[in-house]
């Protein structure tokens, strides 16, 4: 008998998508799913491919869930998220401003000058943004386009965004909460040198998005990767290079504030168009 | 929030960016998995930092309820990637040398001897790997000496003190000088052959070799440097010199190496090292010679007593022993041997002037030097277990370059 198959499509943001996905090609294969993956230069072809059949799953942003969720909505099919990582739930961003910043509280940065990640980066500017928008205050965006079509996962652009605040370039500067402290510990933010003015709500991150109905290759997929153990020494190095410690079920709970955002802004339409004008992969 | 915490944390006015994990890692240690701590504190950032720091372990976080008083921040319970992280992982075998292993894994790689080793990592290749074919119970106690006698060739030699030797005499040492540096350069270069290959479970080992190159170093330095000291010439060096001393870096196999190299080269060297110091004509050279021989002792220390070790174990080990003097006396049976005008600069130093009866007197000295050499390498053969009249054969067969 044959064995199952997957096609997965990951977006090649880093060198290192190569090692992990090299990794846990040899162990899924080695359990029996007989499992491959292309690269995708932006997630905007991935989504599109997956949405058309082309590949069996795609590792997605949150931002690409979205799109996929639209497309396939459109083209009378459905997604889901069959599993994601423990560090892809419940995240939130930070609004932040230098200490000895006179805005005390989010409302002070009204008509003020506020650095964000690159135009699709969802933790660093599409939530950030509207959460700003959600509590009526009105900034001036200036936005920091390192890897656009990356979807926020090259951190180019938040960092830039951090330096601009510390520069005294911008007011305030958006990051997700995990890049702040990182920011602080790796010195490109002085430790007491900013001040958390605002929080968005939790949400989640990325997910391994697939077709449904799941094929048999696609379920023994899902099944494989939650059985990945941060105990096993063969996937542990994998897991840390993509920062997780256990796979969790996949769930779509946490992506409303990035589908208010995505609406408010005008990225993609209700049927999964690119509708972002300046947004070119 | 659900059950109780079991133990809990104040972390002050410290944050996240200042170390603020690390007495959250210490308080979450003495907890099992899924325990309990609660997280006090005044940072402002900490209602974010801590969070994100748990998502990235692996630990989940708790929210206190609305109204709850006081520092509180949030529930930590403890996840199983600390744990996990752990799971399979085993000592690099006991500390201390007293305990060695016979034969180290090769996944212990590079791991310190007697760490606690993390599952998984690279299997490092080093072939060198048998208790039996590397170690000597000495080799810690001859690298603490060897360590301790290290001495500074811009300090331990009298460069500056005065002497004028005649041309001809400064001519004899400069070729000696030319000859050591080329026999200490074949001397860095075979333990450097066999130090990257040897198991660092045994790194008393590496340990001592590696001084024994910074030994042949500082010799190679020190020689040059006296050969230059009057002049901006060196002496020569002979093909059949070069061609016995490839011989000796060609070969793979560490205790055959050793053999050749400490117990019969070396050996030689400390006498011809010796007799350099007692006619050397001037102070530098005296010097330079006494240090180097110091040194050099020590390598036929170790070499003796690792092979001594080997042969006790291993019977056969004596036959690999002689096919290896016959193989390099077979190599070297069409070459001249040692380099005519260094054994001409030996008479020359032993001679001490131009007279015939000095030039006689020097000849016997530098044949006394000879006869010397071949008492030495057969007494180092018969403690290796050769008969005496075998230990007499084999050492009339090594190199007359003698090193």
């Amino acid at each position: 008998m044959l064995a199952p198959t997957v096609l997965m499509g990951a977006v090649a943001y880093d060198p290192k998508v190569v090692t992990i996905w090299e990794g846990f090609r040899t162990w899924l294969r080695g359990r029996g799913l007989d499992f491959d993956f292309v690269l995708y230069s932006h997630y905007e072809r991935q989504v599109e491919d997956l949405v058309a059949g082309r590949i069996d799953a795609a590792w997605n942003s949150p931002l690409a869930w979205l799109r996929a969720e639209r497309l396939a909505a459109a083209h009378g099919t459905s997604v889901r998220a069959l599993t994601m990582r423990d560090t892809d739930q419940d995240l939130t961003s930070v609004v932040v401003v230098r200490a000895d910043s006179p805005v005390g509280q989010l409302a002070g940065l009204a008509g003020r000058v506020v650095a964000v990640g690159a135009l699709d980066s969802p933790q660093a500017t599409l939530i950030p943004l509207g959460h700003l928008a959600a509590a009526g205050v009105t900034v001036d965006v200036r936005r920091f386009d390192v890897g656009v079509g990356l979807h926020g996962d090259h951190i180019g652009g938040e960092r830039d965004a951090a330096r601009a605040l510390v520069a005294g370039e911008v007011d305030a500067a958006c990051m997700i909460d995990a890049n702040h402290l990182a920011f602080v510990q790796e010195g490109t933010l002085p430790p007491e040198g900013t001040r958390i003015v605002a929080q968005t709500a939790r949400y989640d991150h990325c997910n391994m998005t697939v077709r449904a109905p799941e094929s048999d290759g696609v379920r023994l997929f899902g099944t494989l990767l939650l059985g990945m153990s941060y105990a096993d020494p063969q996937v542990r190095p994998l897991l840390d290079l993509e920062g997780l410690t256990a796979w969790r079920e996949g769930r779509t709970t946490g992506y409303d504030a990035l589908a208010d955002a995505v609406d408010a802004s005008g990225f993609y339409s209700p049927d999964g168009r690119v509708t972002a004008t300046d947004y070119r992969p | 929030m659900s059950a109780a915490p079991v133990a809990e944390v104040d972390l002050g006015e410290l944050g996240f960016g200042r170390g603020a994990h690390l007495l959250v890692q210490r308080a979450l240690a003495g907890l099992p998995r899924g325990g309990r701590l609660a997280v006090s504190g005044r940072d402002p950032a900490l209602r974010v930092h801590l969070p994100a720091w748990c998502r990235g372990r692996g630990h989940r976080v708790e929210w206190p309820d609305r109204g709850e008083a006081g520092d509180l921040v949030a529930v930590v319970v403890r996840g199983s990637a600390d744990d996990d992280r752990w799971f399979g992982a085993e000592r690099a075998g006991a500390a201390l040398p007293s305990a060695l292993s016979s034969r180290p894994p090769a996944r212990w790689g590079l791991g310190a001897r007697g760490a606690l080793l993390e599952a998984g990592g690279p299997e490092a290749r080093f072939d060198l790997d048998d208790r039996d074919l590397v170690w000597a119970d000495i080799a810690p106690n001859l690298y603490a000496q060897a360590a301790a006698r290290q001495w500074d060739p811009q300090t331990a030699v009298p460069w500056d003190d005065p002497f004028a030797l005649p041309a001809d005499v400064e001519a004899a040492v400069v070729q000696v000088m030319t000859y050591l540096v080329e026999n200490e350069q074949a001397a860095l270069v075979v333990p450097a052959r066999f130090v990257g290959r040897i198991h660092p479970h045994f790194r008393e080992v590496v340990q001592l070799l590696a001084v024994q190159m910074a030994d042949e170093a500082r010799h190679m330095e020190v020689f040059s440097r006296r050969a230059l000291l009057r002049g901006a010439e060196m002496g020569t060096s002979s093909a059949g010199g070069r061609q016995s001393l490839f011989t000796l870096v060609a070969e793979s196999d560490f205790a055959l190496a050793s053999f050749l190299l400490s117990v019969l080269g070396e050996g030689s060297f400390v006498d011809l090292l010796s007799f350099l110091h007692e006619n050397a004509p001037d102070p530098v050279t005296r010097r330079i010679c006494w240090l180097a021989m110091q040194d050099e002792r020590r390598h036929v220390v170790f070499g003796m007593a690792h092979l001594e070790h080997q042969a006790q174990l291993d019977p056969l080990l004596r036959d690999r022993l002689r096919a290896a003097i016959h193989r390099r006396h077979d190599a070297l049976v069409d070459t001249a041997g040692l380099n005519a005008d260094v054994f001409d600069a030996l008479v020359v130093l032993a001679a001490g002037g131009w007279h015939p009866d000095d030039v006689s007197g020097g000849f016997d000295r530098v044949q006394a030097l000879q006869h010397a050499m071949d008492q030495g390498r057969q007494r180092r053969l018969v403690r290796l277990g050769f008969r005496a009249d075998e230990a007499a054969e084999l050492s009339a067969l090594h190199t007359r370059n003698f090193m």
